[in-house]
């Protein structure tokens, strides 16, 4: 079996407060599904990896051909749990110890 | 070569100095080099001289740039002949078809952007893209609608800019990708916001130079032409002769 390439995403929170770790990703899931549906997020292999509360950075994992499809998802993510978000990708990467030397 | 990143289009209110001091901050934080908050009325100088002032504080440059929203042609006409060498970029948002072809078929105009999203009301078609490409007015197209909408109305709207697209490609008229956003909070990284772009069918290099070198082409096309040494496309005084 051909072995799925995986990308690290570092991704900054822009917002006042602290969302809690499962409403990021709910909704991450929630604009990834909006905008590609329920078989494209299946296809993704989206997941969190680490959530630093308080540096608000989250690191997601993503299969390679999914990458621009989840730029673009958190790009449209506008609000996390009813709190206004913005959230900016501060760093890509193929393997997490080059991602953390990264940012 | 390291691209710099533009964004022509910050809509906030200029005498609102506080909004506009933290959206510059913002703009420079998140990497961009350049932008514009374009004057919708009046263009004064003294604002202007802010602007500018308060951005080369945080390191970015300034692009004076005039929004209009004509009613008929002969109202278009009036704005390019009073604006043109007052500002550096112009853009005009069409509203009817005659307004969308004079728009893109006039070299004055910049940009032309389609504010509505309906699609009948978006006039970017064959005709259109050709008048535009031959007089080198590039496309304006606003990420806001597709972070604010959701559901049937940003399909339809990604429909629609997805056959812009394709025909701007097709007559290779510039895409311009472009925030239009008044808060902070909707402001996005240059390459996040490019990432947008895919949505509608751009490629990871068009969608790129849409905030970088496309804007920053036609900022730079501008100042030459409103530079004292201009006299005409390729030619540039260079020296003034002494009189006997």
């Amino acid at each position: 079996m051909k072995r799925v390439k995986r990308r690290y995403l570092a991704v900054q929170l822009d917002c006042d407060g602290v969302p809690a770790e499962r409403d990021f990703l709910d909704a991450v899931w929630a604009s990834f599904t909006r905008l590609y549906g329920e078989v494209g997020a299946s296809q993704s292999g989206l997941a969190l990896v680490s959530f630093d509360v308080e540096r608000k950075v989250a690191v997601v994992r993503v299969s390679l051909e999914c990458l621009p499809f989840l730029r673009a998802s958190l790009a449209a993510v506008t609000s996390v749990a009813g709190l206004s978000v913005a959230l900016h990708v501060l760093a890509v990467s193929g393997t997490l110890k080059a991602l953390f030397s990264n940012f | 070569m390291k691209r710099t990143f533009v964004d022509l289009h910050l809509r906030v209110n200029p005498k609102d100095t506080q909004a506009t001091r933290r959206v510059i901050e913002k703009a420079a934080k998140l990497g961009y080099t350049a932008i514009s908050i374009p004057f919708c009325g009046q263009l004064e100088e003294d604002q202007t001289r802010a602007l500018k002032a308060t951005c080369v504080e945080v390191g970015l440059d300034f692009v004076v740039r005039a929004d209009f929203k004509p009613r008929n042609q002969e109202d278009l006409m009036r704005f390019l002949r009073k604006a043109r060498r007052k500002v550096e970029v112009i853009c005009i948002f069409c509203d009817n078809k005659e307004i969308a072809r004079q728009a893109a078929k006039d070299h004055r105009v910049d940009l032309i952007n389609f504010q509505s999203i309906d699609y009948r009301k978006r006039f970017f078609d064959g005709a259109e893209a050709e008048l535009a490409s031959c007089s080198q007015t590039a496309l304006e197209v606003n990420i806001k609608p597709l972070l604010m909408l959701e559901g049937p109305p940003r399909v339809r709207l990604l429909s629609s800019l997805r056959r812009e697209v394709v025909l701007a490609r097709e007559f290779r008229v510039p895409v311009v990708l472009s925030s239009g956003v008044c808060e902070t909070s909707l402001m996005r990284m240059p390459r996040d916001m490019a990432s947008l772009a895919y949505l509608f069918g751009l490629n990871e290099t068009e969608a790129l130079d849409a905030v970088s070198s496309n804007p920053m082409a036609i900022v730079q096309r501008n100042r030459e032409k409103l530079d004292a040494a201009f006299v005409a496309p390729g030619i540039r005084l260079v020296k003034e002769g002494k009189q006997d």
